[in-house]
């Protein structure tokens, strides 16, 4: 069995300095993993990396495989194909993910048609129309039909959030990237959303590379966490042994400042 | 499900602000009457139907010029030579600028330099200096060249517009989650780019048309536009020069006409942003 995702050796480079180095990951079937690790560490840009979408200037080296397929050096022409079945994405900002004037029946809409042209079918308008109704309630969003013609703008953040992964399951992927999917999401909407997205990827049997710097969100959403610093690996493990042994020092202080915090919060309430 | 309480969907409705009902009731009723010139007009534009350099009159509602032609009819034509102008400035502007733009925002950094730094010396060249040199390179004015010369002048201004509206929808993520899904360049610039871009386009075009409509009458005045008998108002504010002060009606009539489009233009042009962007309107 090929794993969805396998990064080897992943070294990034931008203007002579060097932002990732020698990360090395696999995402198989159906596994959920979490990559952790604060601000400028590296993290979404091995997500870009991952699906060969890093911005202009920046130079990747070592290995990425989609699928079983070489990203790095591959024209952009052959990833493109890629993209739209192996992987998709879910961004931190719903309202940047989202086209602002577009109505969300046709942001859902032009991926179904995208996919079904890909995979040869023809789709005809009705039944482009009743899966983005299935898609819209399968992602929990009330009144499908009269959100369906609502600009992004008249929604709230955590629907907004949702649309974004009914676009994102639309593209039926058997890789699920979520970059930061909950952060820009209050407390309440943040433990509805990641439910949502545990649910989806149980079910859909797809895999799931979840990136965050929040550590408690990364331990209910992922089986397997890996840790990043200054573009380095420093830990990976199963959630409960990295979050109750961590080795590292630095992983060390991160659990140790989310103890903290929930200490703090608890102490409030 | 707190996000299910609030529902900000409503039907938005279109705001519809009185300058911009004002605007697009001037322009209306230039294109009206600038279309009704081809089928009729009071008098015929060239032939001397009463005295020379007569004041307004029920029979001459404008005057008559120093040939004695019938000077309103003269304005009719002239609205329909303004908007023809207009109209073909802004398409060759609009096809050239967004082509451009385009290519620029989606090039690599070096090519992207050197069109940016291309268009800068372009537009800092005036209109209509730059229309000048193309009517002095073309054989001959006419009110072809006019419009191929201000279009071209004004397609420096669109393209670096396109350009950098472009850039800022390439940077967004939802365009980043369309290329993830497998969009191609084609695809997004129909799909997302344009569409995200039109509204602050259509407005510039507007402005554009007012700026051409203002070009093509100095050209005519300069003598580098349609050339004669074409009824512009630039040659008609240039023929009433000369006798401005014993007949200043001929040289206000068309004046009136030229601004009062002009202002039109400008209203519609500021209203127009709330209709065609749905993020602007009320809620």
């Amino acid at each position: 069995m090929v794993d969805l995702l396998r990064i080897e050796n992943l070294s990034i480079h931008y203007d002579g300095r060097s932002l990732v180095s020698g990360v090395s990951l696999s995402v198989n079937v159906g596994e959920r993993v979490g990559l952790i690790g604060e601000s400028g560490s590296g993290k979404s840009l091995t997500a870009l990396a991952a699906i060969g979408l890093l911005p202009e200037g920046m130079t990747a080296s070592g290995s990425v495989r989609l699928a079983g397929q070489e990203v790095i050096g591959t024209a952009d022409r052959d990833v493109v194909i890629l993209r739209g079945t192996a992987v998709a994405t879910i961004f931190q900002e719903p309202l940047t993910a989202l086209d602002p004037l577009m109505r969300i029946g046709d942001q859902i809409a032009e991926v179904l048609r995208r996919r079904a042209r890909r995979d040869g079918r023809s789709a005809s308008r009705a039944d482009i129309a009743a899966d983005v109704m299935r898609l819209m309630a399968r992602v929990a969003l009330p009144e499908p039909a009269r959100l369906a013609r609502a600009y992004p703008h008249e929604m709230s953040g955590g629907q907004r959030q949702r649309a974004a992964i009914a676009m994102a399951l639309a593209c039926r992927p058997s890789l699920l990237i979520a970059d930061e999917p909950t952060t820009a999401l209050d407390v309440t909407t943040q433990a509805e959303v990641l439910q949502l997205l545990e649910t989806l990827v149980r079910e859909e049997g797809m895999g799931l590379l979840f990136i965050s710097h929040d550590l408690p969100v990364v331990g209910t959403a992922v089986d397997r966490v890996l840790v990043l610093r200054a573009g380095e690996l420093v830990e990976e493990g199963a959630v409960a042994e990295v979050f109750d042994r961590p080795r590292h020092p630095y992983t060390i202080d991160l659990v140790k400042a989310a103890r903290a915090f929930d200490r703090a919060i608890g102490a409030a309430l | 499900m707190t996000d299910a309480i609030p529902t900000l969907a409503r039907a938005s409705s279109l705001r519809l602000t009185p300058a911009f009902l004002v605007g697009a009731a001037l322009v209306g009723l230039h294109v009206v009457v600038g279309l009704m010139t081809l089928l009729w007009t009071p008098y015929d534009p060239t032939a001397m139907t009463g005295g020379r350099l007569a004041l307004p009159s029920l029979a001459h509602w404008a005057g008559t010029d120093r040939l004695g032609r019938d000077l309103f009819t003269e304005i009719m034509i002239g609205a329909r030579i303004a908007l023809a102008v207009g109209t073909g400035a802004v398409a060759i502007a609009a096809v050239i600028g967004v082509t451009i733009g385009l290519l620029a925002a989606f090039a690599s950094r070096t090519v992207d330099d050197v069109l940016a730094a291309t268009l800068d010396i372009l537009i800092a060249f005036p209109t209509l200096l730059l229309a000048m040199l193309i009517v002095a390179a073309s054989d001959g004015a006419s009110l072809g060249t006019a419009i191929l010369a201000i279009g071209v002048a004004a397609s420096a201004i669109v393209a670096r517009l396109t350009r950098i509206l472009a850039r800022r929808v390439l940077a967004m993520d939802y365009i980043t989650a369309a290329r993830v899904s497998g969009t191609g360049w084609l695809g997004i610039i129909r799909i997302h780019v344009l569409p995200n871009i039109w509204p602050t386009l259509i407005v510039n075009f507007a402005l554009q048309f007012g700026l051409a409509v203002i070009a093509e009458a100095s050209l005519s005045y300069l003598g580098l536009g349609a050339p004669p008998p074409n009824a512009s108002w630039g040659r008609l504010l240039q023929e009433a020069q000369a006798t401005v002060y014993t007949a200043p009606f001929g040289a206000i009539a068309p004046g009136l006409a030229l601004v009062s489009l002009v202002i039109g233009l400008n209203l519609f042009a500021d209203g127009l942003r709330d209709v065609a962007d749905p993020t602007r309107r009320r809620r």
